[in-house]
């Protein structure tokens, strides 16, 4: 460990002007102020640890914008877990995590249970995620709506043929692709449209854990039906047709834009990063959630999710800046 | 005359039963034993070809030393994870070692059996050995990380949690070890004016000693390749430097696989194969050194 003392010194100089500034420069926003190599080097001597945890979706951005950020800060020591939405929410109330990862808002129960453990969780989206409803190429389906959905893949379907699912699908046998229990797009979907405690039918049904090796059994099986992450669907281009989903209010086919506004219903939703107040008041947290706010297009990409809109971004700045 | 050979006869035939009808039972009986060998080995093959398959490919110095990486699949490494498994058999070994052989030693030359509290405690260390490793891991969670201790998701927590888990096989096998050790060498040494604690530290301990270290060596090697109650206190896969003592956060083998495993990017899956591989190689060695000291020790008496 020898740091070049030209870094250790303008370290210092930055730390020590950053903590006199102190409250009244953060309200302008952490990005507004000092030249940038003042800022990298504050950044490279931040030490600490940060405990992540949650949702098992969030986990694969976490960890890319954990490892992106400690290419600054090498010293800040980031963990992170994929325990589910709802455990990960237990162990931060628990005091043990710094940053719960949530693939829904926080709900009553827990913001109280972590209230009453002085635990104050300051909600942060970080990410959309969608989840496309793919079919074979030279299958005409051009779009499902949620009840079509729940006949062909309700845990009690026996239906071969699309046409048994209603409205004008084709006469055509079908089967099934789609990712398997373990998956955090299983648990999305099947609560999503099927309304289901985590179940969907298992009869014609192929699953796996790898959202491409699902858009190749697709690819591969003439009346294939099946869903992934949106990002992979988006990738396979022609190999697979897109359906677009009709949650009520009129197909709507899913692309960045209707799964960032909510269109697509109703599989888009939101990601959330939960730090707790306590957790963001010190430098490394916030410099890692401002890290994940203003990298998030990279983040996001590297993780195979759909980032923020600039307006989604902005807010999320504007809640990290308060 | 006559009776002797009669006898003969009869003798001969019973040790020579070779009817048709029992030689073909005989025979179908011998290949259902060699059949069921078989399974177990087959089983065992398949698994580890599959995973000789993909991992070994990607087995090189720098797997070991290099960090997961979530960006980088390709230059993803066990490094922590590796570090986390050793810190855990050492310190594990240091809870259960002493504590183990502690409990042997008083159950087999201290505690009285006819006593009622004695065959409590006997009767529980035999159940506490066939209960899931998960309940350890509630348990751990419940009384290690929080409650009572409050160690947080430390790697202490992880190889206390482990020990518990393996402590009644270590005091099993303790006990079996001291038990064979046979009587005449205490009553001799007891009759030279020893005291029992002179002959169980010079006598009894020394001679059970290479029994002992199997048995801890096997459980060792039973903890490690432990998931889920280390899920439970904590353990994480995604840990990107090395470990800061035992208590820190902490990453173990078990637990990346796993991860590894269920990721949706199939270039992590085959970092989950040369896991295993690293896993069964720490595996193997510890058993080997297991064998090795039960037939270099092992006294007869």
């Amino acid at each position: 460990m020898k740091p070049h003392r030209t870094l250790v010194a303008l370290a210092l100089t930055a730390s020590l002007g950053l903590a006199a500034c102190g409250d009244d420069e953060e309200g302008s926003g952490g990005g507004g102020g000092g030249a940038p190599e003042e800022q990298a080097s504050a950044t490279q001597d931040l030490t600490g640890a940060i405990a992540i945890d949650g949702s098992s979706t969030v986990q694969p951005f976490a960890e890319a914008a954990a490892e992106l950020f400690q290419e600054q800060a090498p010293n800040v020591k980031i963990t992170v877990g994929g325990a589910g939405t709802g455990d990960g929410f237990e162990r931060f109330c628990a005091g043990e995590t710094q940053i719960s990862t949530a693939s829904r808002a926080i709900e009553d129960d827990e913001t109280e249970a972590c209230t009453k453990a002085n635990v104050a969780p300051s909600e942060v989206q970080v990410a959309n995620d969608g989840i496309a409803v793919v079919t074979h190429p030279a299958t005409q389906v051009d779009c499902l709506t949620t009840g079509q959905l729940k006949r062909l893949l309700a845990p009690d379907s026996r239906i071969t043929n699309y046409s048994d699912a209603g409205g004008d699908l084709p006469d055509q046998e079908v089967s099934f692709f789609t990712p398997g229990e373990e998956s955090g797009t299983f648990d999305f979907f099947t609560e999503a449209v099927l309304e289901t405690d985590a179940e969907q039918r298992t009869r014609n049904v192929e699953t796996s854990a790898n959202d491409n090796q699902i858009v190749t059994g697709i690819e591969g099986t003439e009346g294939a039906l099946g869903y992934v992450g949106f990002s992979f669907a988006e990738e396979a281009g022609d190999r697979v047709n897109i359906a677009q989903v009709d949650g009520g209010d009129g197909c709507v086919a899913p692309s960045a834009q209707t799964i960032q506004d909510g269109s697509y219903k109703p599989l888009a939703r939101p990601l959330f990063m939960y730090p707790s107040e306590e957790a963001l008041a010190k430098p490394e947290v916030k410099a890692f959630m401002e890290f994940v706010n203003t990298e998030q297009q990279a983040i996001a990409e590297a993780a195979k999710i759909v980032p923020l809109t600039p307006e989604q971004a902005a807010e999320a700045k504007t809640k990290l800046g308060a | 005359m006559a009776v002797t050979a009669g006898h003969r006869e009869a003798t001969r035939r019973a040790v020579d039963p070779a009817s048709g009808a029992q030689r073909l039972k005989e025979a179908a009986f011998k290949a259902t034993m060699l059949l069921s060998t078989l399974v177990g080995l087959l089983f065992l093959l398949v698994l580890i070809v599959d995973v000789a398959r993909d991992g070994v490919p990607l087995l090189s110095a720098d797997f070991l030393s290099s960090f997961p990486s979530r960006i980088r699949p390709e230059d993803s490494g066990v490094r922590s994870a590796l570090q986390g498994t050793l810190l855990l058999i050492v310190v594990t070994a240091a809870f259960i070692v002493p504590v183990g052989i502690a409990t042997a030693i008083y159950l087999e030359e201290y505690a009285d059996p006819e006593r009622w509290w004695n065959r409590l405690i006997e009767l529980n260390i035999q159940n506490l050995a066939a209960v899931p490793s998960i309940v350890y891991g509630i348990l751990g969670l419940a009384w290690i990380v929080r409650g009572p201790l409050s160690l947080g998701r430390v790697l202490l927590a992880g190889a206390l949690t482990l020990g518990l888990l393996v402590l009644p096989v270590v005091i099993v096998v303790a006990r079996e070890a001291i038990r064979a050790v046979p009587s005449s060498i205490r009553d001799g040494s007891l009759a030279l004016g020893a005291t029992q604690w002179q002959t169980i530290w010079k006598q009894v301990l020394p001679g059970a000693l290479p029994g002992i270290a199997t048995g801890v060596i096997l459980a060792l090697s039973r903890a490690i390749g432990e998931t889920a109650p280390l899920i439970l206190v904590g353990a994480v896969a995604f840990y990107r430097f090395d470990s800061d003592g035992l208590l820190s956060s902490f990453s173990a083998l078990p637990i990346q696989i796993l991860e590894a495993v269920t990721d949706s990017d199939p270039a992590f899956r085959d970092l989950a194969a040369a896991a295993i591989i690293v896993l069964l190689v720490i595996l193997l060695l510890m058993n080997s050194v297991a064998i090795y000291l039960r037939n270099r020790y092992e006294q007869k008496w």
